[in-house]
């Protein structure tokens, strides 16, 4: 059969190694659509107000974390205050963290941190976007906290004994953001150009920015 | 004046009531140190089927050493866990 004759045999067997572009609704998926109807139909939220919360938060993304760390890292005053409230440093620059709270984590010498949420996937969205599909994965949010360093070393972080590390299980009001070191070699670069260099995996306090 | 100070050795209650719970299962009757004080914050128990939240619940966040939840631990004695535990999650721990 030559390629001109796709579409025109009969379609009563099956393509070995396709798989029909057929979208099967998942139990939870119909659950959550059955809810969001009926939300809407008692008036609780509008369609509108779903729409626009969901365009929200697809506009969130992690380069407005980078400018936070950026921030930090070249201006101190800004630095103690993200550390001593993190919620209400983020609204200077006119970022928001919605209904939760935020702490900021420091690394050092002496301590790494990283982030999970054991419960569910609980992420700073309103300053790094959508959480990526490993941070909601059962094998990351349960070994995350029983075996952090084996994870670190999966994501090329291979830590010393001689430092701590403190793993941030996110399980209530608050979210994490880990504010890296600056790497060596960036000393008199602007807040511009360190933020590009300060990834969503860094804040995660699963990877070191580089330079 | 809060129900408990940072530094102070406290213990996550070991107890399984059935319904929506923030306390993970692996911290459960573990001993740990406050962190910090978070603030007062809605009870997500309540709010979960539909009441109010209140009265509001203080938030702690507790610190717990890795090798006090893990048997063989990987890591070294000072690598910890830090997590979010409301108050009447917690009790005092005797010195």
């Amino acid at each position: 059969m030559t390629t001109d004759d796709r579409g025109t045999h009969s379609h009563d067997h099956d393509h070995p190694g396709t798989t029909p572009d057929v979208n099967e609704t998942g139990y939870y998926e119909l659950m959550a659509e059955a809810m969001k109807e009926l939300l809407i139909e008692k008036g609780v939220v509008s369609a509108d107000d779903l729409r626009r919360n969901l365009e929200f938060l697809d506009s969130r993304d992690p380069a407005d974390g980078g400018k936070i760390i950026a921030r930090a890292w070249t201006d101190p005053d800004f630095k103690s205050r993200l550390l001593e409230d993190g919620t209400k440093a983020v609204e200077e620059m006119g970022l928001t963290m919605g209904d939760a709270e935020l702490v900021v984590v420091e690394n050092t010498d002496d301590v790494h941190n990283m982030i999970v949420c054991t419960l569910c996937s609980c992420y700073p969205r309103t300053i790094l976007g959508l959480p990526p599909d490993w941070y909601k994965s059962k094998s990351y949010r349960s070994r995350a906290v029983v075996e952090p360093r084996s994870v670190l070393k999966e994501f090329g972080t291979e830590l010393p004994d001689s430092k701590t590390v403190r793993v941030h299980d996110s399980n209530a009001d608050m979210r994490y953001l880990v504010l890296p070191q600056q790497p060596e070699g960036t000393d008199g670069w602007s807040a511009d150009r360190l933020a590009e260099i300060v990834t969503r995996d860094a804040m995660v306090g699963v990877v070191l920015p580089q330079a | 004046m809060t129900m408990f100070s940072v530094g102070e050795r406290v213990r996550i209650k070991d107890s399984h009531p059935p319904g929506h719970r923030r306390t993970p299962f692996y911290v459960r009757g573990k001993t740990g140190v406050i962190e910090r004080y978070c603030g007062d914050f809605k009870n997500p128990e309540e709010l979960a089927y539909g009441f109010d939240g209140t009265p509001k619940r203080e938030l702690y966040r507790v610190r717990l050493a890795q090798n006090d939840l893990w048997e063989n631990y990987e890591g070294p004695a000072s690598d910890t866990l830090d997590l979010e535990i409301y108050d009447h999650w917690l009790e005092k721990v005797e010195d």
